[in-house]
């Protein structure tokens, strides 16, 4: 349970309080985007988007993809 | 009938002559009730001049972020504080990029980096990038790497880069408002250089920066004058962090007008969907736009941003007849 809300402590897209109000246009707009923040330390990531998907590096948090 | 359609009937249609300026304009101002006949007479442009046929590109971005220039709609200037960070691409990546682009059936793959221009370290990583993908993909190389110098120029026709992107962004006269650090005759000139090479010109802009309807006719007046092979056509989509970022997108009916006007403005060019046409047009302008003088598409993902998925754009061309240009016809 604690992994849960750290992982989606801060909104992958604006780098705020995930927890706040107003991230309805950031989940629409991810639908577009890569993620830019970590979710979970908030660092901005080194983002790389290909032609098909995405990866996102956290130096932290390491590497996802989509 | 509006009498710049008649017009157009004759002249761009009949005799393959574009619209001028004023004409441009004057489709640019255009009531909603006419906008299906403008884009139904682009469209038939299209088929008389260009053909059925779709080129299709997949592009990638080979240095993301960090760009010294200022270009107020970018999120890959280092002057802004947008959440791009810088990063580069391997050779291998980069080749596998290129694979997944040919899987999509497109004939052509554009190599990016945001920076001013070329330093020696890109002219090598693209020398060899370049290479790789020739050696074990069936696709065209095109490359948009900022301004040229002629070494640079030379070097690039050397490797086989067969067109080069550098968009002139927006009209002279609103440029000085979109970007400071560098001028539009410099781009000018990267463009001259690049046309007397022997390359391809690929050259478009951005629609929705601000700039006023007469200033959209400008553009494409001074888009058709350089007579580029390619314009790209991308719609602004506004990015957290820079100078544009709050601003509205273009409306659905004023791209669709502006699709037609380009179309209009330059019969037998390649005129492409780049990029924002998914948030200003969504799927149903899409399909509008291929009606209405588009005759190419970037599939798949952007530079920085994600589009709809390759199969999307693929099943419509399908749908609407329209054959996906081939690699042998555009050697
Ligand atoms: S030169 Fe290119 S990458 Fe750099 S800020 Fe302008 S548009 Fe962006
Ligand atoms: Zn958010
Ligand atoms: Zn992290």
């Amino acid at each position: 349970m604690t992994e849960v809300v750290a992982a989606q402590r801060w909104c992958d897209r604006c780098g705020e309080d995930a927890s706040a109000t107003g991230h309805e246009s950031c989940a629409v707009a991810r639908t577009l985007e890569p993620p830019r923040y970590c979710p979970r330390c908030r660092r901005r990531m080194k983002v790389q988007v290909l032609p098909v998907g995405w990866s996102a590096v956290c130096v932290e948090h390491g590497e996802s993809r989509g | 009938m509006p009498e710049i359609l008649d017009q157009a009937r004759t002249q761009v249609l009949g005799d393959g002559v574009g619209l001028d300026q004023a004409g441009v304009l004057a489709v640019l101002n255009l009531p909603d009730e006419h906008l299906p006949a403008a884009l139904q007479l682009a469209h038939d442009v299209r088929m008389r001049w260009c053909g059925p046929e779709v080129e299709v590109e997949g592009i990638v971005s080979l240095k993301t972020g960090g760009c010294p220039e200022d270009c107020h709609f970018c999120s890959q200037s280092g002057l802004f504080t947008s959440p791009v960070r810088s990063v580069w691409l391997d050779i291998p990546s980069l080749v596998e990029a290129a694979k997944q682009t040919a899987k999509t059936g497109a004939t052509e793959f554009c190599i990016v980096a945001a920076v001013r221009g070329p330093d020696d370290r890109l002219m090598k990583q693209m020398r060899e990038g370049v290479a790789a993908i020739k050696a074990e993909v069936d696709i065209q190389v095109a490359a948009s790497l900022g301004m040229l110098s002629q070494e640079q120029v030379d070097d690039l026709v050397d490797m086989g880069v067969h067109r080069y992107n550098h968009n002139l962004e927006t009209c002279k006269s609103y440029f000085p408002n979109v970007v400071t650090t560098h001028s539009w005759e410099e781009r000018w000139e990267t463009l001259r250089m690049v046309r007397d090479s022997g390359m391809e010109v690929c050259c478009g802009g951005i629609l929705g920066l601000g700039e006023t309807v007469e200033q959209r006719a400008e553009f494409a007046a001074q888009l058709a004058e350089l007579a580029p092979h390619e314009v790209p056509l991308n719609f602004l989509n506004p990015r957290p962090g820079t100078p544009l970022g709050d601003r509205p997108v273009v409306e659905g009916k004023d791209a669709l007008r502006a699709i037609a006007a380009f179309r209009l403005a330059m019969p037998r060019t390649i005129l492409r969907y780049a990029g924002g046409r998914e948030i200003t047009l969504g799927d149903l302008g899409t399909r509008d736009g291929l009606l209405g003088g588009i005759n190419a598409v970037i599939v798949g993902n952007y530079l920085t941003t994600l589009g709809r998925p390759a199969t999307a754009d693929l099943d419509l061309l399908d749908e609407l007849k329209m054959p996906v240009k081939a690699l042998s016809a555009t050697l």
